[in-house]
């Protein structure tokens, strides 16, 4: 007897949904283990990561606050991922946008008025365009891997920006620190809550979320990105440009990946420091496929990723543990979810030893 | 004189030292994906190999136990991607990026309490004699065990895949895995040994930044070498002597950058320190933009998934 992977005629539409909910379960059971072997109490430590910091209205707040350049960014790769356009450097693109919508409220420092934040909206989009043209152009252009190319950009973009801070723009009264002069009010994000961080930034993610949701389910665009995804020959068939579709993939993905960078130093940070996000451009890949590449299934992933980055920070705090946890969460959320999906396509049969021996006269004759 | 050739002497050394690990991240890598599996994990894997390999000298005493910890480590987590990819089925690009994203919270994790931590470096074997010949002494004969290694790899890999029977089946089954396996050859069981293989010299590529370039763990330290090595692979157009071809040609790069910053050029650092990684999307470009020889070149199954009954 053996346990055998049978494919199923059509995917399991019960499974996409429940395989989520499963690889959160067994990433839960990994991670009581993890602190357990950390030596600290399971429970409390779950406790103190995944519920205290949002037991407040100010934590989930923060909840909003963190979810929202995951869900913005993860839309824009999901549409990509389904039509097997790989955009890995989302992080480079978010740094991009900070840096060119950044760029406006210095430029304008304390002459703007109520058209500042518009115009560094789309300077930031504009920013994270400009930067996945770049792996657009070249894989539809020379045929190099846009995965690769996306990635390596992302290292740059951190060191413009590091250059930036260190030098041209280094705030002139900020005693020599890397980091620009604290944005005027014209530049800031409006908030959602007083007495939180949660901005605007978060209204647009719904929208953005809405929006995807639109373009995939009913438009021609989103059913061309299926289909070519899904079947690459029937694609070409009915003369859908594949060309086409990078370009328009990688510029949505990056555009918005820098509309996200641009409300992190517009809203939370308030300024160009030389980090400006702890990974959510590679977190958003893992929003996105835990949200089936789904819009509305990506709401729901982002805030629970963003869940995984104030516990990290709160358990940092209050039991000392390393804020690298948060890395490992999330990679063994992505791989339980990766390896629960086989249920989705497969399906599982106990298998007695006899019929495995068809390809025997196959080795015979070939022999 | 003298003191210009020890400034070439000690320019070569640096460029074998910076090229070691893209050798050995490379050539793993390749191995790999000539049986027709992706792993884009690389990076992932040479932070899990470069902490283990540091932690197991640290607590043994022993570089050779540190080698072996970090190739086993790399190999452990290749084996994690090769059950998802392999015995799951899951999408190789999703379950490589994890991989990448796990190796570097967990390697962290693992080293937090090695973070400052100074280590002697992994000595270099001195051949008496040979090792004092001024230049040619230590610009050959004057490296440590895992230069060696790497370097020997090269030929060996080379005449495994190209001049041994089991050489020629790994590369049916990255050519065309359904006439491999209707022929009888165990497909996923040559892709797990691929695979694996390949996360053990990622973990060595790793160990050698750890013990041997800068002798100390740091977060995330290999800074993106484990994505140049997955460049380097098609800049090879998956052949191993092209590997080392660019490999060292990237070591030269870093040391040569290194060397303008200590020089004083008037560019920023930044600048001079983004060029690694502007040179590889020069040579991805210069090298994918002749479309038929990367189709020609390229495991035709590349990144596929293998399911027998399908």
């Amino acid at each position: 007897m053996s346990l055998k992977l049978e494919a199923r005629r059509q995917t399991a539409p019960i499974m996409v949904w429940l395989t989520p909910i499963l690889a959160v379960a067994l990433t839960l059971l990994a991670g009581s283990a993890l602190f357990a072997a950390l030596g600290f109490d399971p429970v409390q430590a779950l406790h103190s990561y995944f519920i205290q910091p949002v037991s407040s209205l100010y934590g989930l707040a923060e909840l909003g606050v963190k979810a929202t350049p995951l869900a913005l960014i993860a839309v824009g790769l999901a549409i990509g991922f389904r039509a097997n356009v790989w955009n890995i450097g989302a992080e480079g693109q978010l740094t991009l946008g900070a840096i060119c919508g950044g760029g406006v409220a210095l430029a304008f420092y304390e002459s703007g008025g109520w058209w500042t934040l518009p115009l560094m909206m789309a300077a930031g989009v504009l920013g994270g365009m400009a930067w996945a043209a770049i792996p657009a152009l070249l894989r539809t252009r020379f045929n190099a891997s846009e995965i690769l190319v996306s990635l390596m950009l992302t290292y740059v973009a951190t060191l413009i920006l590091g250059m930036l801070v260190r030098g041209p723009w280094k705030d002139p009264e900020g005693f020599n620190f890397p980091q620009s002069r604290l944005f005027d009010a014209d530049a800031t994000l409006p908030l959602l809550m007083s007495g939180s961080r949660l901005h605007i930034g978060a209204l647009f993610a719904l929208a953005v979320v809405a929006a995807g949701w639109v373009l995939l389910a009913r438009s021609l665009i989103g059913f061309q990105v299926k289909v070519i995804g899904l079947a690459p020959d029937a694609a070409a068939y009915a003369g859908f440009s594949q060309k086409r579709m990078v370009w328009f993939c990688l510029l949505l993905s990056g555009g918005l990946a820098g509309l996200a960078g641009l409300f992190e130093v517009a809203g939370p940070i308030g300024q160009l420091t030389p980090t400006v996000s702890p990974g959510y451009g590679f977190t958003a890949i893992i929003v996105a496929f835990l949200g089936r590449l789904n819009p509305i299934g990506i709401l729901l992933a982002a805030l629970l990723l963003a869940l995984t980055f104030i516990g990290g920070e709160a358990t940092q705090i209050s039991m000392g543990l390393p804020v690298a946890v948060t890395g490992v969460f999330q990679g063994m959320l992505l791989f339980f979810l990766l390896a629960c999906d086989v249920l989705v396509r497969y399906r599982l049969r106990w298998q007695g030893a006899t019929p495995a021996a068809a390809p025997a006269p196959l080795r015979e004759a070939a022999e | 004189m003298s003191f210009d050739i020890a400034i070439a002497t000690a320019f070569v050394v640096a460029i074998v030292t910076a090229a070691t690990p893209l050798l050995f991240a490379a050539l793993g890598e390749l191995v790999t994906e000539k049986s027709g599996v992706l792993n884009l994990g690389v990076e992932g894997m040479m932070l899990v190999g470069a902490v283990a390999g540091f932690a197991a000298t640290v607590a043994s005493g022993n570089y050779l136990l540190g080698i072996l910890a970090a190739a086993a480590a790399g190999a452990l987590m290749a084996l994690l991607f090769a059950v998802l990819t392999l015995h799951l089925l899951a999408n190789q690009v999703a379950t490589g990026l994890a991989l990448t994203l796990f190796g570097i919270g967990l390697s962290a994790l693992i080293g937090r309490s090695y973070v400052g931590m100074p280590l002697e470096r992994l000595p270099q074997l001195a051949i008496p004699g040979l090792s004092d010949i001024p230049f040619l002494g230590p610009v050959l004969f004057g490296h440590d065990l895992l230069v060696y290694l790497g370097l020997a790899l090269v030929p060996g890999i080379a005449w495994f895949l190209n001049r041994t029977r089991p050489g020629l089946v790994l590369r049916a089954v990255g050519e065309n895995h359904d006439a491999a396996h209707a022929i009888g050859y165990p497909v996923r069981r040559i892709r797990y040994l691929a695979t694996v293989f390949g996360g053990a010299l990622c973990g060595l590529g790793g160990a050698y930044l750890s013990l041997a370039y800068t002798p100390m763990w740091a977060e995330a330290m290999t800074s993106g070498r484990g994505w140049i090595a997955l460049a380097l692979v098609v800049f090879a157009t998956w052949k191993p002597w092209w590997v080392l071809a660019g490999a060292y040609l990237f070591g030269g790069m870093t040391i040569g950058q290194l060397h303008g910053q200590g020089m004083g050029l008037p560019v920023p650092p930044e600048v001079m320190n983004m060029l690694p990684y502007l040179a590889t999307i020069l040579v991805l470009v210069l090298i994918s933009r002749d479309a038929t020889r990367i189709r020609l070149n390229a495991p035709a199954c590349i990144g596929k998934v293998f399911h027998p009954d399908a």
